[in-house]
């Protein structure tokens, strides 16, 4: 009899937990593949893709990207601008509720904005807001941080006042970086307000646990203003540092997306896989930098001949299986606020014609088969950078040139390159934090001490982005723009090789993750079918 | 033998003390620091996160801050996982990387030890040859062409196990990781425990017993005390090795063990944290070598009298 009871007993819990498991099955559960893990979610201080992701699921700027990647209202309804494009005034939403039901407010925004600012919180991307009045001295210890151009007008009006007149500044706002914080709960907890149970966000999903290299679980935010049109009820981020390991997990139905697929398994990814193979453009250049301060790469002759001799199509596809695209202007195409960008002005001709010019070139400069020109390139190790080392290497040999390698970790290469290292060519990448030209083409004015990596000064070039940065004309400065960029590729203190793409891997399950340039695929435009 | 071990503690404390002083300068020599990045900080910004983190002051005095707060116990902030500190993420990851360690320990000896046993009763036999095929196998075959292998075998075709995560030490999650983390180990063992059980089975006193006809089980069991000797003395490296982590197999399991913190970190100029895992993997060598000996006084009399 007793035996019966218990056997009974058991049976009842095994239907509870039955039960239960069944109510947790309904919640719609969204295994996320992510780059790696964030180094922190404090978003004033992220700097990562992999950061950025997890944030737009957070946290919710003055303006966001939609699902398409297009800017649109976030916190802020509506916003206008002065007529001297220097003041912008945004209007928050009635309903911006932070996670823990608190209304977000203008003051919200000013604290966070100072903090970003203040030298104190060594935020990564606090250049981001150097636009606004006094950002930038704040930042640099010279001026306390209540001199910031940012108002508190009243609970739901905040004015941002800029330094010069920005066309680009609705799009700055769109990082992560310039997220709001909690006033209240980051002066309460201190450095612990950022640990799961503790956090406060205002986006679409809140904070439930932290595990470093195994899980971030965000749930719905019950209090977010569009919570009604959020699907997905739970995001589990799964870090992906594997990602052949993750193909294989993706094919298994354990994530439902991943991005970066390895090169080398796209094409048989594609036939096993078909359209759950996304690649995208992304908004980036992989290019080399020629050292302008140390002969013979002074020489703008040498340089164009070394540029020009490169295949970029068998880059593209025997290198990179057409996961990067050739690049022949610095600008990448589709970019915002610009039209077509500048071009090399060989960009028609066939790769025999090229070499003749490079060699014509490189004999004017004084070198030939008596004389060859010897160069070093220096790149950071993967297996994709040392292949296309070596097709450069391929490439020169047909001009007369001989390269020799010099490969390190990233740590070292960037370090090198940061301290203006006595390098002869250099490979180097950069993706755009925001949709402008300007984003790209600052690089290379003289005074971007760290950033101009070929530390090349040219009169004319530093003037047309001075006078670009004057225009208020979106037109007229893209014209001013592009003759910068057109310059800029004649005098060929880089060359671009390659532009950058998104690849990414999503389920046929889920819907609404629409690969976009900016990379922006926030959770709360998407859904699940089962 | 409490005498023994309170000596031998304290000679840790010298040892440990060059561990962390020739590490902290090693990873200062290295180019680059934590902060450079494929996407270069603007240098104003760099100049703030230097103050914040002390990087801005002379390295001795970094040195001294560093060993004044190591005595207080506290291994100091993470520069790469900037919402943990290193104590945080160690205390994290070494569960999983013990949990994973100890069962491919138990599995690789036991396993082992009786192929390695097995072998050697049956020298030059079949069962023999193919025992030291098979460690040959398990060591020559790198775990990083094992585990994709296992994942596409036993995951996706045979669809008996998930491919990886840890879901919370499901023990469906560890099969695969624990048997790649013990292959080739079984192979060492394997090997060792043939070669001292050979050499054992002919010496005098086990030739003796089995002229008294004790029975074959009989004979191998006096015979494998004596033949554990070498592999105790395995032991030691064997587990400071297997329960401090695998960089490979937690990449590829996707696994939150400490084994990649210990490349990451280096590779990222994460000071603190690889100051951290050279602690701990250091403190691990020498406690292990500790209980090795310890064992080896157990096991053979002669060591303890001396």
């Amino acid at each position: 009899m007793a035996l019966i009871d218990r056997c009974k007993s058991l049976l009842l819990v095994v239907t509870l937990i039955g039960m239960t498991s069944g109510t947790v099955l309904a919640q719609t559960v969204y295994h996320r593949g992510n780059d790696a893990d964030p180094e922190t979610l404090d978003p004033h201080k992220t700097s990562t893709v992999a950061e950025a992701n997890l944030v737009r699921d957070l946290y919710e700027g003055l303006v966001i990207h939609d699902g398409q990647g297009r800017v649109v209202p976030g916190a802020a309804e509506s916003w206008t601008v002065s007529a001297d494009g220097k003041v912008y005034t945004f209007r928050l939403r009635a309903n911006g509720k932070w996670s823990n039901g608190a209304a977000v407010t203008a003051n919200d925004f000013v604290f966070s904005f100072r903090r970003i600012v203040d030298p104190k919180t060594g935020a990564k991307y606090a250049s981001i807001i150097y636009p606004i009045a006094g950002a930038e001295s704040i930042n640099t210890g010279k001026a306390p941080v209540e001199t910031l151009g940012v108002k508190a007008i009243d609970e739901r009006t905040l004015e941002i006042t800029l330094e010069h007149p920005t066309p680009y500044f609705l799009e700055l706002l769109t990082h992560q970086t310039p997220s709001p914080l909690n006033e209240a709960s980051v002066s309460a907890l201190g450095a612990d307000f950022i640990k799961a149970g503790n956090l406060v966000s205002n986006g679409a999903y809140m904070l439930k646990e932290n595990l470093p290299n195994t899980m971030i679980t965000l749930v719905k935010n019950p209090h977010f203003h569009d919570a009604a049109n959020v699907r997905i009820d739970q995001v589990n981020y799964i870090p992906i540092k594997d990602t052949a390991a993750g193909v294989r997990r993706f094919i298994a139905g354990e994530i439902l997306s991943m991005n970066d697929i390895p090169a080398d398994q796209l094409k048989a990814l594609r036939t096993q896989l078909g359209s759950q193979v996304n690649v995208a453009p992304l908004l980036g250049t992989y290019y080399i930098a020629f050292n302008t301060k140390k002969p013979p790469f002074d020489d703008k002759r040498v340089r164009s001949a070394l540029a020009m001799a490169v295949d970029r199509e068998v880059l593209s596809e025997e290198i990179w299986a057409g996961t990067l695209v050739p690049a022949y202007s610095f600008v990448p195409p589709g970019t915002a606020n610009y039209g077509s960008p500048g071009a090399v002005a060989w960009q028609d001709q066939s790769v025999i014609e090229r070499e003749e010019t490079a060699r014509k070139l490189l004999a004017e400069a004084g070198f030939g088969s008596s004389n060859p020109l010897k160069v070093e390139l220096r790149y950071n190790v993967t297996d994709n950078n040392k292949a296309t080392a070596v097709a450069l290497a391929g490439d020169w040999k047909r001009i007369g040139v001989d390269t020799s390698f010099i490969s390190t970790d990233a740590k070292t290469h960037f370090a090198f390159l940061r301290e203006k290292g006595a390098y002869d060519i250099a490979r180097a990448g950069w993706i755009a934090d925001y949709n402008d030209p300007q984003n790209f083409l600052f690089l290379f004015e003289s005074g971007n001490g760290g950033l101009n990596y070929p530390s090349w000064a040219h009169a004319k070039y530093d003037a047309l982005m001075k006078s670009a940065a004057r225009g208020l004309n979106l037109e007229a400065r893209a014209g001013i723009l592009r003759e910068a960029e057109t310059l800029l590729l004649a005098e060929a203190p880089v060359a671009p090789l390659l532009f950058y793409t998104n690849r990414i891997l999503i389920s046929p399950k889920l819907s609404g993750f629409t690969p976009n340039l900016r990379g922006a695929n926030a959770t709360r435009f998407m859904s699940i079918r089962n | 033998m409490i005498g023994y071990v309170t000596r031998r503690l304290a000679a840790c404390v010298p040892t440990l003390f060059v561990v962390v002083t020739l590490s902290f300068f090693l990873i200062r020599l290295a180019p680059g620091g934590p902060f450079d990045l494929e996407r270069p900080l603007d240098p104003q910004v760099l100049a703030n996160l230097r103050r914040i983190y002390q990087l801005d002051q002379p390295l001795i005095v970094q040195y001294g801050n560093y060993l004044a707060s190591l005595l207080r116990g506290d291994f100091g902030p993470s520069f790469s996982v900037r919402d943990f500190t290193v104590a945080e993420l160690l205390g994290h990851g070494l569960p999983v990387s013990i949990l994973l360690g100890t069962l491919a320990l138990v599995l690789s000896f036991g396993l082992g030890v009786l192929l390695g046993t097995l072998a050697a009763l049956r020298q030059n036999r079949t069962m023999d040859h193919a025992v030291m095929v098979g460690a040959t196998l398990g060591l020559t075959i790198p775990n990083f062409v094992i585990g994709p292998l296992l994942q596409i075998l036993l995951a996706l075709t045979l669809h008996w196990l998930p491919v990886a995560g840890f879901d919370n030490g499901n023990i469906r999650n560890l099969i695969m990781p624990v048997i790649v983390l013990a292959l080739p180990q079984i192979a060492v063992v394997a090997r060792l425990t043939r070669a001292s059980m050979i050499e054992a089975l002919r010496a005098n006193h086990i030739r003796t017993l089995r002229a008294y006809g004790l029975s074959q089980t009989g004979v191998a069991l006096h015979a494998l005390r004596g033949a554990l000797l070498p592999v105790v003395s395995y032991l030691g490296p064997a587990a400071a090795s297997l329960l401090t982590g695998s960089l490979v197999v937690e990449t590829v399991f996707g696994l939150p063990g400490i084994g990649r913190y210990f490349v990451d970190a280096a590779l990222n100029r994460d000071y603190t944290l690889v100051m951290g895992t050279v602690v701990l993997i250091a403190v691990f060598v020498l406690v292990f070598n500790l209980v090795v000996d310890i064992l080896y006084a157990l096991l053979d009399p002669r060591v303890q009298e001396s």
